[in-house]
């Protein structure tokens, strides 16, 4: 009996650890997503509220950088090894209000590539609660 | 002196410049009919507006709705601080058409004037997308009925006081996953036809407690489409005009919120809001309902 209840509570536990690249290929493996951190660089200099913040960027380094996080975000074969996010925005004073410019940045970036807005979500899903590291409260 | 205002009027340009354009589309909900940001029918834990972390909002609202018998019309306003507070303010006009003509009273407007403020406890409905904890926020709404020569009935036999305070708790959530938006929003009230009818009954003072629920799917940046419910009491059911001759129903409605910039949003929706006054009519009130919201 006990057994019958608790087997398919341990597969339902299981299931996230399971790997799920259905998002990677949703946006066309890491070649779409470099699509999209290419567009994405480009727009944030040009940002009214933010883009001060994006002058003296590498467009490249920091499009191949965001595509690596976003890439392992996703569940494909990549590994981040650029800087923590914590570290990163340290002693910057960023709002929610700069954090929500930057997803709009994006989300304009996903849109120009064609991501399906589901897939869009979802990946802002996962970059969302960086906020936490991010924004200073 | 003229150093101090011009650096006064740029520090204003650049609050106007930043005020309310720090949320994500539509995530600052619609108006609803008391003024409140939510759906249309319920308020969420969301503030109004576009004013994100340290940002004032402010929205302007002008509703219409349509039923069989009745039409309803309202519009208002909402100041929005910090995704922390809300203050909102609406003014209702119901008109009962030509119902009332039974009682003496043909063409009888009900109207209502509501303020209402909005306090966010916790969470972050949007950004907060690895948690399943809601933003929570608690709210208050002061409503005082104008029920114009219904008023010494009203008063009278039937017992309603002109003037109640609503109580409610609204969790909010943003599924960003699945693009799904939940809100579950408790009312504690004693209203009756949402305080158009006055507050409580001769019969039934009590505060009823009534739970809303509302669905909302994100189809596209500026498009979602939704379904809402909304329990009320029911004070009036037994009175000097006999049981069920005032009885009243929950609402429901389905709708389609449109923005398509962060300045502007339309809803448009189905509204049933049940039996109003079933002595006098006895249909259910089903309708069209249509919103437009301005947002700076």
């Amino acid at each position: 009996m006990l057994k019958t209840i608790l087997l398919p509570l341990l597969l339902l536990l299981a299931l996230p650890a399971q790997a799920d690249d259905s998002l990677y290929s949703a946006w066309g493996e890491k070649a779409g997503i470099r699509a999209v951190m290419d567009d994405f660089v480009q727009r944030l200099p040009k940002h009214e509220r933010i883009g001060r913040r994006f002058q003296a960027a590498d467009p490249d380094h920091f499009a191949s950088q965001l595509t690596e996080q976003l890439c392992e975000l996703a569940g494909g074969p990549c590994s981040y090894q650029g800087p923590d996010m914590k570290l990163a925005h340290e002693g910057m004073t960023l709002k929610s209000g700069d954090f929500n410019a930057l997803v709009e940045v994006l989300q304009a970036a996903m849109a120009a590539r064609g991501i399906p807005f589901a897939a869009q979500n979802r990946m802002l899903a996962k970059l969302a609660p960086m906020h936490r590291d991010i924004v200073t409260r | 002196m003229k150093t101090a205002s011009l650096l006064l009027a740029s520090l204003l340009a650049t609050a106007a410049a930043q005020a309310g354009s720090g949320k994500l589309l539509l995530t600052g909900g619609v108006s609803t009919l008391d003024g409140a940001a939510g759906g249309g029918l319920s308020p969420w834990a969301l503030t109004g507006s576009y004013a994100a972390q340290g940002e004032w909002g402010a929205t302007a609202f002008a509703t219409g709705a349509k039923t069989s018998g009745y039409g309803l019309r309202g519009a208002g306003a909402a100041l929005a601080w910090d995704e922390r507070l809300e203050f909102s303010i609406a003014r209702q006009r119901f008109d009962t058409e030509n119902n009332l003509a039974p009682l003496g009273l043909p063409g009888l407007q009900l109207k209502q004037t509501i303020v209402g403020a909005k306090w966010r406890l916790a969470g972050d409905a949007v950004l907060d997308a690895d948690r399943w904890q809601p933003q929570i926020a608690l709210g208050l709404l002061h409503k005082r009925a104008d029920p114009g020569a219904f008023g010494p009935t009203l008063t009278g036999p039937l017992g309603a006081r002109r003037s109640g305070t609503e109580l409610y708790l609204a969790a909010t959530k943003l599924w960003l996953n699945h693009s799904l938006l939940t809100n579950l929003t408790l009312r504690a009230s004693r209203a009756n036809q949402n305080g158009l009818l006055g507050f409580g009954g001769a019969q039934d003072q009590r505060w009823r407690l009534s739970p809303e629920l509302s669905l909302a799917l994100l189809l596209a940046p500026q498009l979602a489409v939704g379904v809402e419910a909304r329990a009320k009491p029911d004070a009036l059911n037994r009175s000097v005009l006999g049981t069920g001759a005032l009885k009243e129903d929950d609402w429901f409605d389905a709708f389609i919120a449109f923005t398509p910039n962060k300045h502007l949003s339309f809803t448009a929706a189905a509204v049933d809001l049940g039996r109003i006054a079933p002595a006098l009519n006895p249909r259910r009130q089903r309708g069209a309902y249509l919103s437009v919201q301005l947002a700076f």
